[in-house]
């Protein structure tokens, strides 16, 4: 069985979020990057939403993951596609889901192998918990709670939705 | 072969199986009885006898015992190959009661004095007969004769030059004139060496593909061709050692039609695979002359049904581990074959490519004929004897293969056909039960 | 009948059909070869940053195992390695252990007791590395950088990766390769690559001395004259011809060679006239290609180059990926029992 999850809202959440620790941190021209698949799609909406003209990142972590030596190599994987030089930029980072914490681990070493930002402020849509590492997201869509058999996956690109799936136990 | 005991007076009985001569004639056995070492009488004449011992032959075949003309026994040699003791063992679990010791030792069988210690090693360490055949030329170096007069006189069949060629065809003509003087049959393995080159593998599609350097089938045709012409113009009786080609089949025929005094034979391996068994480089496929084409695989196989070529030999060249563990080129080559030659045959048997008959003749009175011997099962035959069980099956590995080469043509499945008992002159070289 | 099964075809793969092993191209089939591609571009991304490292082999040892010494092919492997973050050894053993008498098997064994991941191999014999391969402590990738005359398969996949970027697709491609088609290694894994990426025609153009026998059975039509070889073509690959080819009757005269099978200027413009030169390296001018041409517009041979790092990249992280997922899935296995 699946249940949505309104995206809208969801979104508004993390608009608002942004917004507000873009102007503490008086920070004006913030350069976007999602984290493939769902950041990016993430990436795009935002970049709509906060006005930003200037073209969202893309990356890939598939070289920087810290389960090669468990399960080998993403067979599917892209080139990054960063349209800016990161040295000194304020970077919004952005993914669907943060759980442990390891891609966002990956995303911050790959990001850095670019050239050093100014800062990286951590967006996500939903905050599942459950980290293994001390990484927390600066703004959060929602954080949720999930039983041992509930998954959350966002489908997108086009409509962007939320599905909240229950897996045979 | 080892005379340790007198046994002149022992009357052995088989009962039970069936009679293949490999010469046409086939019937269930009633009784074979032996006697001095030969068949005394069969059929219900032979059932009266008070006898020694019965063998139950039952389900059995009882076919004459084969004759290998190609087998290396690698003594004299350093022994890391194996020795006459090991592989004249591995000869008899393979059903030979014959086999014809090829001149490529260490130091090269060139002179009676080799030739009479491999006899006398023989003699003491092997259960089976062996026949040496002597090098045609000194050291096998294709330059100079060896003395053949000595080397027929100390009991060598026939002369050959091994795997190896000789300088050229002068050469080659002065050997097959001075032995013919003897009487003395040659054996040669075609191969024009300038042809052949630095190849190891049969030119054609699998060397492409994987880059092999190739044999080209010419160097094979065209030694034929001067081999026949030599043999017809210096009239001596030439033995063909170890087709490979479609191509020789059909020389082959047509010089056996005008009178030529030729004879030959194939590798069992030929029978059975071609070029693809190397598609994994798989070194033990590293054979020369290489395994060629599927139509070359068929026409060796027509001309033994047909009776052209005379011989399967099992050229069994046992290596140690090392000389098959490297790149293919590096290898040596040679499989070890002479415990599966019976197995493979049956398979041949079972596809219809070769009847029983046919396989028992080219294993027993086709090479026998070409060392001037005889094979049979008739009354006053020796009783050289292989009995095998027909559908039995085994697995070709460390456990079951007596020779010190462990590299046989199939491993890892199971084969059909089982020697239970070889008998060289009615005494039990091998014997299933107690091995 | 077969009395054995290990074809290469299952040695290079895992169980579920990753890479573990890249001997040759044989057995490897279209998604597996575009993957490869694909995974290169990545790569090729990553050479352009400011640092331009990954860490998806650190902490693993890459052993460049030359018996045949090859510069300029050893630095790309070796930099490939050093960009996934993997410590490199480069033994040249043309000169030490086996021209002292050790043989393959044993300098295997001493080199195993390093506790090395990765063995980039080159031999001047054909199926070596399939040897190594076979021989090997499971968990041991191996990389076929070059064997006799059979395979040069990184060296193929760099060339299917400049074509594909030039051309952006193989379907409907006309390629020829030109020169001593024999004695190549690069040629046989060029043609296996170009039918299974779909190239739509192979031709080989050589004199009959440089072609191996049944060369049409790899996958190839087979073309003497150049000056028709040349029409139509989309690409045209160049190969190298060694200078000993003259002592064994294979060839009159270099100078026949070029005039006969070297490409020039007037023989480039018979191609279509977006024909791409390819050549991999390096380059006898005046014998297989003159100057002007391999400097030309047409000419991509510097860009081989560069693509050759990340191909190689892509291959040693696939291959090393697979073997330890493979390994994992055992230990999981092992753990279940």
């Amino acid at each position: 069985m699946t249940a949505q999850l309104d995206i809208n809202q969801l979104l508004d959440e993390l608009e608002t979020g942004l917004r507000r620790i873009l102007e503490e941190r008086g920070v004006t021209e913030p350069a976007i990057i999602g984290i493939r698949t769902g950041g990016v799609w993430l990436a795009d909406v935002l970049s709509k939403r906060l006005g930003i003209d200037q073209a969202f990142g893309e990356l890939d972590i598939s070289f920087y993951r810290d389960d090669f030596s468990r399960i080998g190599l993403n067979p599917k994987v892209k080139p990054s596609s960063l349209p800016f030089d990161t040295e000194g930029r304020d970077i919004i980072l952005i993914d669907d889901v943060i759980m442990s914490g390891r891609t966002i681990r990956a995303a911050m070493n790959e990001i850095f192998d670019y050239g050093r930002p100014a800062s990286i402020i951590l967006a996500t849509l939903i905050d599942l918990g459950a980290r293994e590492l001390p990484i927390q997201p600066d703004v959060a869509g929602r954080v949720l709670s999930l039983a041992a058999h509930q998954r959350v996956k966002l489908r997108g690109p086009d409509p962007l939705r939320i599905e909240l799936q229950e897996t045979g136990q | 072969m080892s005379h340790t005991s007198n046994q002149s007076s022992t009357l052995l009985l088989i009962t039970g199986g069936r009679l293949v001569d490999g010469q046409g004639g086939e019937a269930d056995n009633d009784a074979l009885l032996i006697r001095d070492g030969r068949i005394a009488a069969t059929g219900s004449q032979a059932r009266s006898a008070d006898v020694d011992d019965t063998i139950n032959a039952d389900g059995w075949v009882i076919a004459p015992g084969f004759v290998d003309l190609c087998c290396n026994l690698r003594e004299p040699g350093n022994g890391q190959k194996g020795n006459i003791a090991s592989e004249t063992r591995a000869a008899a679990h393979g059903g030979f009661t014959t086999v014809c010791a090829s001149p490529e030792t260490s130091p090269v069988n060139d002179s009676g004095a080799v030739t009479h210690l491999i006899r006398d090693v023989a003699a003491s360490r092997s259960p089976i007969r062996v026949l040496p055949i002597g090098a045609i030329t000194r050291g096998l170096e294709g330059d100079l004769l060896s003395d053949m007069a000595g080397l027929r006189n100390a009991g060598c069949v026939a002369v050959g030059n091994g795997s190896r060629g000789v300088r050229n065809a002068r050469i080659l003509r002065r050997c097959m004139a001075y032995a013919q003087t003897f009487g003395l049959t040659v054996m040669f393995s075609p191969e024009n060496q300038a042809l052949a080159a630095d190849g190891y593998a049969h030119d054609g599609l699998v060397t492409s593909r994987l880059g092999l350097l190739g044999i080209p089938e010419v160097a094979e045709t065209a030694a034929v061709m001067e081999m026949l012409l030599l043999a017809e113009e210096t009239g001596v009786r030439l033995h063909l050692s170890q087709l490979s080609c479609a191509r020789s089949v059909e020389m082959l025929a047509e010089a056996q039609q005008r009178g030529i005094k030729v004879t030959a034979d194939v590798a069992i391996h030929q029978l059975l695979f071609t070029e693809d068994a190397l598609a994994g480089f798989d070194s033990r496929f590293h054979v020369r002359p290489p395994l060629r084409s599927e139509s070359d695989r068929r026409a060796l196989v027509a001309g033994v049904r047909e009776g052209v070529i005379a011989a399967i030999v099992s050229q069994h060249q046992p290596h140690d581990t090392a000389a098959k563990q490297a790149p293919l080129a590096a290898t040596e080559p040679g499989l070890s074959t002479i415990e599966s030659v019976l197995s493979l045959g049956l398979e041949l048997v079972d596809r219809d490519e070769l009847s029983l008959t046919d396989l028992v003749r080219a294993l027993t009175s086709g090479p026998a004929s070409v060392i001037g011997r005889t094979s049979g099962l008739a009354e006053g035959d020796m009783a050289d004897l292989c009995l095998f069980d027909p559908t039995g099956t085994w697995v070709a590995d460390d456990r079951t293969l007596v020779s010190a080469g462990r590299h046989a043509p199939v491993t890892g499945r199971e084969l059909t056909g089982v020697v239970r008992m070889t008998l060289v002159e009615g005494r039990k070289a091998w014997d299933a039960l107690q091995a | 009948m077969t009395a054995h099964d290990p074809s290469p075809h299952h040695l290079q793969l895992t169980r579920d059909g990753q890479l573990r092993h890249f001997l040759t191209l044989d057995g490897l089939d279209r998604d597996l070869l575009t993957d490869i591609l694909d995974t290169a571009d990545s790569f090729i991304e990553v050479g352009e940053r400011t640092i331009k490292k990954v860490p998806l082999l650190r902490g693993r040892t890459v052993v460049n195992l030359f018996f045949e010494s090859s510069t300029r092919t050893r630095s790309t492997f070796e930099l490939a390695a050093k960009r996934l973050s993997a410590d490199v050894l480069n033994l040249d053993i043309s000169t030490s252990a086996t021209s002292k008498g050790e043989s393959l098997s044993d300098t295997l064994l001493n080199l195993e007791a390093m506790a090395s991941d990765m063995f980039v191999v080159r031999h001047s014999q054909s199926g070596a590395p399939h040897f190594i391969a076979e021989s090997v402590t499971p968990g041991v990738a191996i990389i076929n950088a070059g064997d006799g005359r059979h395979a040069h398969p990184t060296q193929a996949m760099l060339d299917m990766l400049t074509i594909r970027q030039h051309k952006q697709r193989f379907e409907g491609l006309k390629v020829a390769i030109v020169g001593d088609v024999l004695h190549s290694r690069v040629a046989r894994s060029q043609i296996r690559a170009l039918n299974v990426l779909g190239a739509e025609e192979v031709r080989v153009i050589a004199p009959g001395t440089l072609l191996p026998k049944d060369v049409e059975s790899l996958g190839c039509t087979v073309e003497y004259d150049m000056e028709k070889g040349m029409k139509d073509l989309d690409v045209v690959i160049m190969l190298r011809l060694q200078k000993e080819r003259m002592e064994g009757a294979l060839l009159p005269s270099e100078r026949e060679f070029y005039r006969l099978y070297g490409l020039n200027r007037e023989k480039l413009a018979l191609a279509h006239p977006e024909c791409i030169v390819m050549h991999p390296g390096p380059i006898n001018r005046g014998v297989e290609i003159e100057s002007a041409v391999a400097d030309g517009p047409q000419s991509v041979i510097l860009n081989q180059v560069t693509n050759g790092i990340a191909i190689r990249m892509a291959v040693m992280s696939m291959a090393m990926g697979g073997q330890v997922a493979e390994r994992q899935r055992q230990q999981a296995k092992g753990a279940k029992a």
